[in-house]
């Protein structure tokens, strides 16, 4: 009864292959909008803080309708990208993926700001006068500074990842091994008569992934946080 | 050799300073908010000018004329500031080469091995900077700033959040410094202790102005400054010789060319020069040699000029065969005695006036 079978396996898999993908493509952009957002005044500010901040109010069928019509195969963006690249993110695990990361984004920016503020200028300006042109002094000084507000970041970004929904199934769809990730087949489940107790087993993984998620982050913040600050881990 | 001509506007506070300094230690001295650590930050290119020129070295840092403006991490100016500001994610043997490693092939100022003993940091390499106490932090802030090759070191009062041990014991390391390594340093100073103990030369600042600029010794002795230099601290500064040490009285003799001085807890040898703050508020004046005094030097000379405010004493500038020495008395007794330029007096200095914090190594 405690091992998973191949559909379920499939679908964690998939889970955990869409979580990951959604925080590395999110990362670099979230921490260029989270310096932007941090270092930088310049008019429409507010603007950009709001829009990067949406996909944590709208309903996420808002957010997921409106990357079907961008991205779509006669959206904007979408008929650009397959001509000219040929990426195709409709009814495809790495659209859900890019609905992840959407939805995640605030989550990351938010995160990473608040180190970014919190990062002693004097540090950076001492790097400076020691010889460090501008990038190296974010790649030396303030990356590692911000790095635990990086890690909780990614955390609470891959964990929204695993329970993404709404903007998943409308942007994508809900097909089996393709993007139908753990929740997504939950509701599958919850869907057809009889499907009750594969429902309540997929549920029970969904919590021990979250727990083992979060834990493990928690070492990892904790370790960067030390380092950080200078004691001796 | 730096060269600083700057004007600068910050808020509601403005800035008009310049000043040329040699080589050796040039102190910025003034009271707080006069300005002194803006024109650090205006030299490291942490602060913007409006307009001037600032060169070290001849290379040109700032020239608003010929609108060069180099960037802060081109400017090979180290800087040590007041709270160190050590990077605490590395250790210290990092920190040391962090400024080395963009700096690398630029002519060395310091080695590594020889910037560890000179500081005394070398047992401390491996530790992060969460781990130092205040003192060790500040002497691999020096340590760091050295290796990064710096055309000019600024020091921006290294020693004002340290407890008094503590702030002998930097003075001590940044006094070998002076003595062992050539890069010119500037260092900012509210405290006259220090400026005496360590600088060649003076500007006084204040209200971002400069007041005046000279030799530590002209300035001292400068009447016109006394408001400046601090009422009750301020006094003359005799550059002078070792002449002798008596171990059984604790007493060193020290000779210069106004006469001789005992002066106790002298930690020079003999032969060596040695600079000495003499608080005006510690000399007594004399018409005639007094006998059965406990006062150890009786020194000779003229009386130059008094001045002073309206208040109730005034500072008499002294002439004692060439250097300069200031006493403050009441205007009450300046009058009974009939004091006047010109006029041969006797000067009177207690020996335990002069406590170990007033001595320098010259």
């Amino acid at each position: 009864m405690w091992s998973l079978s191949p559909a379920e396996t499939t679908a964690l898999l998939l889970s955990l292959k869409v979580a990951f993908w959604s925080v590395a493509a999110s990362l670099p952009v979230a921490v260029a909008l989270a310096w932007v957002l941090s270092r930088l005044s310049f008019p429409g500010k507010s603007l950009l803080d709001a829009v990067v901040h949406l996909p944590l109010v709208l309903p996420p069928v808002v957010v997921g309708y409106f990357l079907l019509l961008a991205f779509g195969r006669r959206g904007p963006i979408g008929a650009f990208l397959e001509e000219y690249l040929g990426i195709t993110f409709i009814f495809r695990w790495t659209g859900a993926a890019l609905a992840c990361a959407v939805m995640g984004l605030p989550l990351l920016v938010r995160a990473v700001r608040q180190s970014l503020d919190a990062v002693d200028r004097g540090l950076e300006a001492a790097a400076a006068t020691l010889g460090a042109s501008p990038l190296w002094v974010f790649a030396s000084v303030t990356l590692p500074l911000i790095l635990p507000g990086i890690l909780t970041g990614m955390l609470l970004s891959f964990a929204r990842s695993l329970g993404e929904f709404g903007a998943t199934i409308t942007f994508v769809s809900n097909i089996p091994g393709e993007t139908q990730t753990l929740p997504l087949a939950i509701y599958a489940f919850t869907q057809v008569p009889g499907g009750d107790a594969q429902a309540l087993r997929l549920c029970v993984l969904s919590i021990v992934l979250s727990l083992a998620a979060l834990m493990a982050s928690e070492v990892l913040v904790r370790r960067a946080t030390e380092r950080a600050a200078g004691r001796d881990a | 050799m730096l060269e600083f001509d700057v004007r600068c506007r910050v808020g509601s506070f403005a800035l008009d300073v310049a000043f040329t300094t040699g080589g050796g230690v040039t102190a910025l001295f003034g009271r707080s908010g006069a300005g002194k650590s803006t024109v650090l930050n205006l030299i490291a290119g942490l602060a913007r000018p409006q307009s001037g020129r600032i060169t070290v070295e001849k290379r040109t840092l700032y020239d608003s004329a010929a609108g060069i403006e180099l960037p802060p991490h081109a400017r090979r100016v180290g800087y040590v500031f007041q709270e160190g500001r050590l990077l605490p994610h590395l250790t210290v043997r990092h920190n040391l080469l962090y400024g080395n490693f963009f700096n690398k092939n630029k002519n060395h100022v310091v080695g590594f091995d020889q910037a560890i003993e000179l500081l005394g940091i070398g047992h401390l390499l491996e530790r992060r900077p969460g781990a130092l106490s205040g003192g060790e932090k500040q002497r691999v802030a020096i340590g760091r700033a050295l290796l990064a090759n710096p055309e000019v070191l600024l020091l921006d009062e290294p020693l004002a959040s340290l407890d008094a041990p503590r702030k002998a014991e930097i003075l001590y390391y940044v006094e070998r410094l002076r003595d062992e390594v050539r890069v010119p340093i500037v260092y900012v100073s509210h405290s006259l202790d220090e400026v005496v103990r360590l600088a060649d030369s003076v500007v006084l600042m204040s209200d971002g102005e400069v007041l005046g600029t000279g030799a530590v010794r002209d300035m001292m002795s400068r009447v016109e400054l006394r408001p400046y230099l601090g009422r009750h601290e301020g006094g003359a500064v005799i550059e002078a010789r070792v002449a002798g040490q008596d171990l059984e009285s604790g007493l060193a003799r020290l000779e210069f060319s106004g006469g001789a001085l005992e002066i106790p807890d002298v930690e020079a040898l003999p032969g060596e020069q040695v600079r000495i703050r003499v608080r005006a508020r510690d000399v007594s004046i004399a018409l005639a040699r007094p006998a059965g005094l406990s006062i150890r030097n009786i020194l000779a000379g003229t009386v130059v000029e008094l001045a002073g405010d309206e208040g109730s004493s005034l500072d008499v500038r002294l002439d004692l065969q060439g250097t300069a020495l200031l006493a403050r008395i009441t205007r009450k007794s300046a009058s009974e005695l009939g004091l006047r330029p010109g006029l041969p007096v006797f000067a009177l200095i207690k020996a335990v006036s002069i406590d170990r914090r007033s001595v320098g190594y010259a």
